[in-house]
């Protein structure tokens, strides 16, 4: 009986896989699955294969550690094709049908949005490694990304201080991620004293591709015979053309720097970065970061992948951290169950790329170094600055009045992912 | 010279006390060498040292460490100028220029600059070469102390005005002083107010910064009442350029528009075949370019130049068989079933994008720039960037050249004769299937040359069709369907159209104006623009 629901919950679900569900059945108990959730066909292919290559590496190279728990892990890789909606139906599927422990996954803002309702339901447990604009924070989710106040506002305090900008362009792709945090950005300058005037927001479709206009209109911006400096949340395929129009158009960084939220290495290898020498990225991770632990792993990317050429990036660096941090909980709590595995989670430290240590903290984020990078002629990054010491990911910005007064703690007895310290009370189990 | 002085003697003054004593050096070899030392935070005084020491020598140094080509060698602390080669870095003596050796670059380390370090080396290198032999050499640092917009540097500008000759450097030598002027606390009423005029006449982008800077702090109420007459007139003068910059714009969006579809407008327009793997013709097209320019830059980098005029023929080849295969294989089996087809180039064009990216990987691929093809001019008011001037132009070639195909060659008598009337074009002799299949090669390659330009502006991914696919159809329903003129104007007229929305409404906002403003346009004149009219038409 319990198989035949079985079968109906995941014909309702992933009908082409009836066959998956036998031999997943039979293989269970000797193995730890291990999911992963990244689109490998449509638009955001060209950013999550990546990730999905890095985690088989890391899940190979565990098991060549001899595994977990004795036992090896198994990863089961799914493509949600960058469809929303499949992603929601691809997590059910790895939790139903094939059990994972772990769903290691997702890009984007809205996909996370599609997949957390499943991962409650189910019960599961999900490590989102991208940037994204906070104001979220729930149970089921590991949030190894930065938070805004481990990208954003550090990138806009090293504008400030040494670049001495005054005048902002606030640019971004119209959807959750740039709207979020260019709210939060303006109340930060705000508060720092910017003017009205002195703020230009300007949103463009997705895969925007004529950059003429905003381009001449930053210009125009910039001539106001102050410091001005773009802060750029334009997602993915449309940076190449806008980057193109901004060297064509003769802005260097010297100039008018952009400060860029999604692009790292990977982005920039399809493009001829000579005209953006100067121009900025704020992350957590650089390729250029000089210590011995990330040497290390580039070279075992590099031998994983057979290209001597392939770069890293941040987002990897996001899953090498939240395996390694889940790999320690597992161990830690004996089993893979997965509410001890949350339980045990919190406070886990693992050692991350850049020569420090990363620490799980109650609210589900990770404490990471921001480091803000100039891109060089060969599409790396030099660091030029560094914030002192690690930053805690805060899951509700300071700086937005609403979110200001709710903290995140998934300790028991408070296991509150929105508590309002001025009512005292839940938001609600939920998130947001 | 005074003036100059002072900073510097501040500066090095400042180095010694603040620093420690191993900063202080008193040759300049020695001043060099301090550069492998010391965090970022130190480099700029450690820049100011050097330029005191007021030598020409330190030019190239200065240059290397702005352009990245600075390194020191982990072992002994030694500061080198490099040049990449095979096998490591060569290691150049910085101040003599001699070869020393090469050097693998993990035994060095690069000595770093950001953004504000890159912005003091331009004015101190220009400080250094306002003199230099090489006129070149003189405009760049006349531009470079211009942009720094320290007034200190006056008294070296007036006196190389008074000596320079050149007469392209003599401009360049009063704007720049008619810019420091105005912001130079010591200069009279008298010499701002001239200094604003030039400003008012010139009235570009750089003198509408520079005159409300000043206007931000003037202190006299005559020199605010001229600051505010000057920025009026500079703003009008850029308003009245800003119509025709629209318009540019415009044309030039169309014309992008007009490249992607022209090969839809042979496929879909004449042919009737709703094509949905069209955008993936253009990407097959651009990766080819992409597989040229490699082949170019492995085997024969000299003509790198040319990469985008030889990857022609090939972009248009290549997509042309894919079409011409697709044609054989699948479309002529659906001619009448529009849903079908519709469907299946569907899924042809989900297999082709995912071929690409199996066979080069799911990221994007750098098509480069070649050097005709980077930067901008002016024209009037007007800033024309150079690559968009260049696809106006081959956008209207490929254009004229499709023209001639069709009315002036026997291949496009038949064309035409065959989509007028199939029946009777038959029966007059003509192989119909195979005009079929050569229309659709020929619109395939036309798609694949629209990838070739779109390589310059855009992303070389697997993805790159997509982005096209609904502005060509929209483009040729719009025009048209059936007619070439019609995807001109049509083009056109969406460009210029969705350019001057932009500024008002938002770029999201603009594209959404204009789709809406043709849905009402089709449900007015299902036909488009320009409707083609008589028995073809019912047929």
């Amino acid at each position: 009986m319990v198989r035949f629901s079985k079968k109906v919950i995941s014909a309702a679900g992933a009908s082409l896989l009836a066959s998956t569900i036998i031999s997943g059945a039979v293989q269970a108990e000797d193995t730890i699955k291990v999911g992963i959730l990244h689109s490998l066909s449509g638009t955001m292919a060209i950013s999550e294969t990546t990730l999905k290559d890095v985690m088989l590496m890391l899940i190979e190279e565990q098991n060549e550690k001899g595994g977990l728990l004795g036992k090896k892990l198994e990863p089961v890789v799914v493509d949600p094709a960058s469809n929303w909606p499949l992603f929601a139906e691809k997590a059910r599927e790895l939790l139903e049908v094939h059990k994972v422990s772990a769903v290691f996954g997702n890009w984007t803002s809205v996909s996370r949005k599609s997949v957390l309702p499943v991962f409650e339901e189910l019960n599961g447990i999900l490590f989102y490694p991208v940037q994204y604009e906070g104001e979220e924070s729930q149970r089921n989710v590991f949030y190894t990304g930065a938070a805004p106040n481990q990208q954003a506002i550090p990138a806009v305090d090293y504008l400030l201080e040494h670049e001495e900008v005054e005048r902002w362009v606030l640019a971004g792709t119209d959807y959750v991620y740039p709207r979020t945090t260019n709210k939060i950005l303006e109340a930060y300058l705000k508060s720092k004293g910017v003017s009205e005037e002195d703020i230009m927001i300007n949103y463009t479709p997705f895969g925007h591709g004529d950059w003429q206009t905003i381009v001449a209109d930053v210009k125009a911006f910039g001539s106001a015979g102050k410091k001005t400096a773009v802060v750029s949340t334009i997602n993915g395929d449309a940076n190449v053309p806008f980057y193109k129009e901004l060297g064509n158009q003769g802005i260097s960084a010297e100039d008018i720097p952009v400060v860029a939220f999604s692009v790292g290495e990977e982005e920039l290898a399809g493009l001829d970065t000579a005209p953006l020498v100067g121009h900025l990225a704020a992350w957590n991770y650089f390729q250029s970061v000089d210590t011995k632990i990330n040497g290390e792993f580039i070279e075992t990317w590099q031998v994983y992948t057979g290209d001597d050429d392939r770069v890293t990036n941040d987002p990897m660096e996001a899953h090498f951290i939240g395996f390694n941090m889940w790999v320690k909980a597992v161990e830690k709590a004996g089993s893979t169950d997965v509410d001890s595995v949350i339980d045990e989670i919190v406070g886990v430290s693992v050692p991350n790329l850049s020569g420090g240590h990363s620490t799980m903290m109650p609210n589900h984020h990770i404490t990471k170094p921001v480091l803000i990078g100039e891109i060089q002629e060969d599409g790396q990054f030099d660091i030029v600055d560094e914030t002192d010491g690690l930053v805690a990911g805060d899951a509700w910005s300071d700086y937005l009045p609403e979110s200001a007064k709710l903290i995140a703690d998934w300790r028991k007895p408070l296991s509150c992912g929105n508590f309002n310290v001025t009512a005292g009370s839940c938001g609600g189990a939920a998130t947001n | 010279m005074g003036k100059r002085i002072y900073p510097i003697v501040l500066c090095l003054f400042m180095a010694f006390v603040l620093v420690t004593p191993a900063h202080a050096s008193a040759t300049l070899e020695e001043a060099v060498q301090t550069l492998a030392t010391g965090k970022l935070k130190e480099r700029a005084t450690q820049i100011d040292q050097l330029a005191s020491f007021q030598d020409v020598r330190v030019v190239p140094v200065l240059e290397a460490l702005g352009a990245g080509t600075l390194f020191f060698r982990k072992s002994d602390k030694a500061v080198f100028r490099t040049a990449p080669t095979r096998d490591g870095l060569q290691l150049i003596e910085p101040l003599t220029g001699s070869v020393v050796a090469t050097e693998a670059k993990k035994n060095l380390r690069k000595i770093k600059v950001n953004n504000k370090l890159r912005r003091q080396l331009k004015a101190v290198i220009a400080d250094l070469t306002l003199a230099s032999a090489d006129e070149g050499m003189r405009l760049q640092a006349v531009n470079a102390l211009a942009k720094a917009g320290d007034h200190n540097a006056l008294p070296d500008l007036k006196a190389a005005l008074a000596k320079e000759q050149h007469e392209a450097i003599k401009t360049a030598l009063s704007e720049a002083i008619a810019a420091l002027t105005l912001k130079d606390p010591e200069a009279t009423e008298e010499e701002k107010l001239s200094a604003l005029i030039l400003f008012k006449e010139k009235g570009n982008q750089q003198a509408l910064a520079i005159v409300s800077a000043f206007a931000a702090q003037a202190s006299s109420p005559q020199e605010q009442a001229a600051a505010q007459s000057a920025l009026a007139s500079v703003e009008k003068t850029l308003a009245f350029w800003e119509a025709g910059q629209n318009i540019w714009y415009g044309l030039s969006l169309g014309s992008v528009l007009l490249l992607a579809a022209i090969g839809l407008a042979i496929t879909f327009g004449v042919m009737g075949v709703i094509n949905m793997a069209h955008g993936e013709m253009v990407m097959i097209g651009a990766y080819t370019t992409f597989v040229v320019q490699e082949l170019i830059r492995t085997s024969f980098p000299g003509a790198f130049e040319y990469s985008l005029a030889i990857a022609l023929p090939a972009a248009f080849f290549v997509p042309g068989v894919v079409g011409l295969a697709l044609e054989r294989s699948v479309i002529r089996f659906l001619y009448g079933r529009p849903l079908e087809t519709l469907l299946a180039t569907w899924g042809v064009s989900l297999m082709l994008q995912q071929a690409i990216r199996s066979i080069f990987g799911p990221t994007n691929q750098e098509v480069g720039n070649p050097e005709w093809m980077s930067g901008a001019f002016e024209l009037g008011g007007l800033t024309l960037t150079a690559n968009r001037f260049w696809i106006l132009v081959f956008a209207l070639f490929v254009f004229a050249v499709l023209l001639v195909v069709l009315k002036h060659t026997h291949f496009g008598l038949q064309m035409r004769a065959v989509t007028q009337n199939r029946g009777m074009a038959a029966s007059m002799g003509i192989r119909t299937p195979w005009v079929d299949a050569f229309t659709f090669a020929l619109g395939s390659g036309i798609a694949g040359i629209a990838g070739v330009a779109l390589s310059q502006i855009s992303n070389v991914s697997p993805n790159l069709g997509q982005l096209y696919i609904i502005d060509s159809f929209m483009v040729v329903v719009f025009g048209g369907v059936g007619n070439l003129w019609g995807t001109l104007v049509g083009a056109m007229s969406l460009g210029v159209a969705n350019k001057f929305l932009e500024p008002y409404s938002g770029a999201v906002l603009a594209k959404i104006l204009t789709l809406t403003a043709i849905i009402l346009f089709i449900q007015k004149k299902p036909r488009g623009l320009f409707a083609l009219k008589g028995r073809a038409v019912e047929a």
